[in-house]
């Protein structure tokens, strides 16, 4: 084994929540320009409580925005190809932002206060790109960035409604999935949310600073375990969610991303819709797909897939999941390899293993 | 968790250790090794019989977090390969310096290779600063 380099950790931005993952022993980690957790006791038992009853995450370095204006609506309608205008007051949309290629600048989600008013939840490394991008080409939108006074926490797991109800001044079970709502959550005003990264059910939780630590220490004190990125990362993998800036970046399109279905194809124009709706006619020369792999060795990040000596793509994301107990991947392959049950090989560090493009997700909650 | 490292063992600064049995020598990774890899899902080593050399690398150990290469502390034959080990790699990070051992090598040279190699008190300093 060779002694690995962790990076600089002094250049990192560090969440209002650093000192709490010290104190529950978590191992901290460079992501995304942030000092993050890793885990605090392993990845298969954080993954595994997440699954079967429920985790507690920070997610404070993800970027949070409030826009906010008459004419709002009209003018993120022009950034992303999804119908916003669809949305009642409530309800949320996950979409990506588009350039003018119908590149994907990053994934989000942005949630509906009213016609006038929305969030917008994006990825943390992304965090400045997208704001340079909102600022770019929204005018007249009052841009409000909550990402340095605001914690945001993620509590998911099937157990999530049962361990947040006691803390909060509505009723959980009648916010639905994608829904979100102003509450008092233990006496102060929070913005919940009935999203995630996980596949599981759960809640989004943004409040200022010291109610996000207050939250954390009482759900912690409570038992719910806290969860690091390591599991974050195989629990979305396994709900075949994919991670910007692995699984697509500015030069893949939604299409090519197998993301169609965030795309309203009659809403009315918006950055890259001429090259979607080609692509739509024509198909794209490369998808996104599911895999799994046989042995036990992890199709990794940049590993090449190949029909006989021909690459015919390449793997995004890939580990080996508690849940599913087998390797499983994303991965670009030519259209040709993208259909349900085509056989690959996957070249593991020098040695194939067969790998079959399968159904996405890998695992599905029971409803 | 806290970190062991039995003193009647030698370490390599790419957290290999060595037991040291006559002129044979019992090969396997630390707990600090484990520690860091995270949940082991797969180890590769190599055949019964295999020569190998200081140095280079014998076989690679993966995580679900990483793989990591594994480097030959000395020059030999393999004797004999845990199989076990390779079957169940959990095995790996449970139980490091018993059961999780990898591959036992008789020495090329027993006067010879085990020149820098640390003790415990000199690896613990080495990995906990």
């Amino acid at each position: 084994m060779v002694a690995r380099s962790l990076g600089l950790m002094s250049d990192l931005k560090r969440t209002p929540l650093c000192a709490q993952h010290l104190q529950l022993g978590a191992r901290l980690v460079p992501f995304g320009g942030w000092e993050m957790p890793l885990q605090y006791s392993t990845l298969t038992r954080e993954h595994r409580a997440v699954r079967t009853a429920v985790g507690l995450f920070d997610i404070s370095h993800m970027g949070k925005y409030t826009l906010s204006g008459p004419d709002v609506l009209a003018q993120i309608q022009r950034l992303v190809p999804s119908d916003l205008a669809r949305l009642q007051p409530g309800q949320a949309q996950y979409t990506v932002l588009l350039n003018e290629q119908a590149g994907i600048i990053d994934d989000l989600i942005f949630y509906c206060r009213s016609p006038e008013h929305w969030v917008v939840i994006v990825n943390g490394a992304t965090n400045d790109k997208d704001r340079r991008w909102l600022a770019e080409h929204l005018q007249g939108v009052h841009f409000d960035d909550l990402t340095g006074t605001h914690t945001l926490l993620a509590l998911q797991g099937p157990a999530a409604v049962e361990t947040l109800q006691p803390l909060v001044d509505i009723d959980l079970a009648r916010l639905g999935r994608f829904e979100h709502a102003q509450v008092s959550l233990a006496g102060k005003p929070a913005f919940l949310a009935r999203t995630g990264y996980t596949g599981e059910d759960g809640f989004e939780i943004m409040s200022l600073e010291p109610e996000g630590i207050a939250l954390w220490q009482s759900l912690t004190a409570a038992g719910v375990p806290p969860c690091g990125l390591g599991a974050r990362d195989t629990l979305r993998l396994e709900a075949a969610m994919h991670l910007y800036g692995q699984d697509m970046d500015e030069s893949t399109t939604p299409l090519e991303a197998s993301l169609g279905w965030v795309i309203d194809w009659d809403k009315p124009d918006y950055f890259g819709r001429e090259i979607l709706l080609a692509q739509k006619a024509q198909g794209t020369e490369r998808r996104l797909v599911g895999l799994t792999v046989e042995g036990r060795q992890i199709a990794r990040h940049g590993y090449g897939l190949f029909d006989g000596e021909q690459q015919v793509g390449v793997v995004t994301s890939g580990t080996l999941t508690p849940t599913v107990d087998r390797p499983i991947a994303l991965a670009y392959v030519g259209k040709p390899f993208a259909p349900i049950g085509s056989r690959l090989e996957v070249d593991i560090r020098g040695r194939r293993a067969m790998a079959t493009v399968v159904k996405r997700p890998f695992y599905r909650r029971a409803l | 968790m806290a970190l062991e490292y039995p003193e009647e063992l030698k370490y390599l600064d790419s957290h290999e250790y060595l037991r040291v049995e006559g002129d044979t020598v019992v090969v396997g990774v630390t707990s600090y090794a484990v520690d860091q890899l995270g949940d082991i899902v797969f180890v590769s080593l190599p055949e019964e019989g295999d020569r190998i050399n200081r140095g280079d690398s014998f076989g690679s150990i993966e995580s679900v977090k990483a793989v990591e290469e594994l480097y030959a502390p000395l020059s030999g034959t393999v004797l004999s390969v845990n199989t076990v080990a390779v079957e169940d790699p959990a095995l790996i990070g449970s139980d490091p310096y018993g059961d999780g051992w990898l591959i036992k090598v008789r020495l090329a040279d027993p006067a010879d290779e085990l020149g820098e190699t640390m003790t415990a008190e000199e690896y613990r300093e080495r990995v906990e600063g």
